[in-house]
């Protein structure tokens, strides 16, 4: 039992430490599950991901498999993907689309895209004078207690208590109106391509890489290297690289010690951001022409605000990280204490010239897909983070760069300046880990 | 040469030169403009401007090779070999000049550490017919479990 072996679990988190138990522990695994993410806002998907009535995409939220469908009214439900009458999977594709209503392939019980029952074969013989039918809502499938969405994106909770959505996302929010903002249109549209990859390895330690600044330098050297040879190659011989190029030779011609200069910002609720070299601007023509039409969109000052947004990353815990500036956002799906699903998608900038969306292909392709050139590494060392703290070497993983620097302000930790390599954003994941377990 | 014979030996050696990890010899069977191509959806066409597994020119596939050979690239340090085995080759089209499309099946089993994985599909490859032999115009790999959720990831062209 967890409780015997671990009786006081907020023992496990220090300011500057977290026992390794807390990423290899079964049971704790569970508890997350529980306390976690069958509580707070987890991402289902964007809205243009369901377009036509009866359109849905299966989703998992914690352990619960679960359905994000469009109604005929434009409303999407997030529905429980069981047959309240054996217990069937309602829906056993991924993605589809249900057509007038859901119908169970075992006993078709049929429902409405809300989950309200619809009807049952023969239910007035079959259940007259039993508790089933109707006026039942065990006979309906089961909703998610509470959904809400923000500029198209879409998150459901498990829990009928709790901040609402704009209060759960707070500062975060940045993530989605970086993305809508930057659409002359003001909103983005999905590219229907979910890349999945499975990595061998705790949840925490995909999300607490995300926002480390020190790792690019050391983990993605080879890569850097390798593009930044190539990029100078073209350039010798055509006179300019495609950006692509650059997005990739950064992790090299960034050195370690420059990473320093970018700053993370911490949040309530485990949220954290790092600014960062994403939010380049080029001076090419294709990024002209778009600042054009940003302009007619906008106006000349709203579009510089814009554009001066500079992201790297915003992570929104336990199970989002957004890439705001080139459109690509990645949903990780526990699946076991040692196993993690990404779900990686993209999407185009609605009203942007094609040229920008080649620019978030190339990132989506290069760096996001299953061939890509620079999570292979990353995984590699998740995998290895993993299997060390197994071992009996040391009970604790450190979080101790730039600790007892960080800044409070407005509610929100702010590295110091010159800090952005700092440890920051894992203390602050570890910190609302602590008071959601606590519960 | 027997036609089909001749294409046959250029898909094995392609085949042989990925599991003997020559990559410059097997880059250079591509055309100058030659693309490999493993598509996200089977359904695509053309590789340009859609989401891909791999969409890759000459110099992306330079890339690649660099970051492999490269002493720093850590997922490359464990134990890694594959064997492939090419078949069912069927030539599609051919031209006077002697330019082919042909199609193939092909099946991959994957070592890293102590982990074996398989992928299976089919080849298109668009050949050209030059004084040297075929080069590839395009190689196009429709993997069946292209679709699955990857258990890590792919490193090299499959």
């Amino acid at each position: 039992m967890l409780q015997e072996r671990i009786p006081d679990l907020s023992k496990c988190v220090e300011p500057d430490r977290v026992r390794r138990e807390v990423y290899t522990d079964p049971e704790i695994f569970e508890l997350e599950m529980q306390r976690i993410h069958e509580q707070v806002w987890i991402y289902c998907g964007h809205d243009s991901q369901v377009p036509r009535p009866g359109d849905y995409y299966t989703v998992q939220i914690g352990r619960q498999p679960m359905l994000m469908v469009r109604g005929a009214d434009g409303r999407i439900s997030v529905l429980y993907n069981r047959c309240p009458h054996r217990g069937n999977m309602m829906c056993g594709d991924r993605h589809g689309n249900a057509g007038d209503f859901f119908r169970c392939s075992y006993h078709a019980w049929t429902f409405q895209h809300d989950g309200t029952l619809r009807s049952i074969p023969m239910m007035e013989s079959g259940y007259a004078g039993t508790r089933y039918g109707r006026d039942n809502p065990d006979c309906s499938m089961k909703r998610a207690a509470r959904v809400e969405s923000y500029r198209g994106f879409v998150f459901a909770s498990l829990a009928k208590d709790g901040p609402a959505l704009a209060e759960f996302l707070g500062a975060s929010r940045v993530a989605f109106d970086d993305m809508c903002d930057r659409a002359p249109a003001g909103e983005v549209e999905i590219v229907p391509n979910c890349f999945r990859v499975i990595q061998h390895s705790n949840w925490k330690i995909f999300l607490e890489n995300q926002l480390d600044a020190l790792h690019p330098s050391v983990v993605h050297q080879s890569t850097g290297r390798a593009a930044h040879e190539v990029e100078k190659q073209i350039e010798k011989r055509t006179g300019k690289a495609p950006l692509s190029y650059h997005m990739l030779s950064a992790f090299a011609t960034v050195t370690i010690d420059k990473w320093d200069n970018f700053q993370t910002l911490n949040y309530p609720y485990g949220h954290c951001i790092l600014t960062g070299y994403m939010g380049l601007r080029p001076k090419d023509p294709d990024t002209l022409a778009y600042e054009k039409v940003m302009h007619k969109a906008y106006g000349k000052q709203r579009t510089e605000e814009i554009l001066a947004v500079n992201i790297h990353h915003v992570l929104i815990y336990p199970g989002l990280s957004v890439q705001s500036p080139l459109q690509q956002l990645r949903a990780v799906r526990p699946l076991g204490v040692n196993r993690t699903l990404t779900e990686i998608w993209h999407f185009r900038l609605k009203g942007a010239p094609e040229p920008i969306y080649r620019r978030s292909l190339a990132y989506y392709n290069l760096v996001n897909s299953p061939a890509t050139l620079i999570n292979a590494d990353d995984l590699e060392n998740f995998w290895k983070c993993h299997q060390g703290l197994a071992s009996d070497g040391g009970d604790w993983v450190s979080f101790g760069r730039h600790h007892g620097h960080d800044v409070e302000k407005d509610g929100a930790v702010e590295t110091a300046p010159n800090c952005g390599t700092s440890e920051a954003p894992m203390r602050n994941q570890m910190k609302a880990w602590a008071q959601y377990m606590q519960a | 040469m027997n036609k089909q014979h001749e294409v046959e030996q250029f898909l094995y050696r392609q085949a042989d030169l990925l599991d003997s990890k020559r990559w410059q010899d097997w880059i250079d069977l591509f055309a100058p403009d030659g693309v490999y191509w493993m598509p996200a959806d089977p359904s695509h066409k053309h590789w340009d401007g859609v989401p891909s597994i791999f969409a890759e020119d000459r110099n992306l596939m330079d890339v690649r090779m660099k970051r492999v050979l490269h002493p720093d690239a850590w997922s490359q340090r464990p134990m890694w070999g594959t064997n492939h085995v090419v078949s069912n080759v069927v030539i599609e089209k051919s031209s006077a000049k002697g330019d082919i499309e042909v199609r193939s099946r092909f099946h991959m089993m994957e070592l890293r550490r102590d982990d074996v994985r398989h992928f299976a599909g089919s080849y298109t490859h668009h050949l050209k017919k030059t004084r040297d032999g075929y080069r590839i115009k395009l190689q196009r790999v429709d993997m069946t479990n292209a679709q699955a959720a990857y258990d890590y990831v792919l490193q090299v062209w499959v």
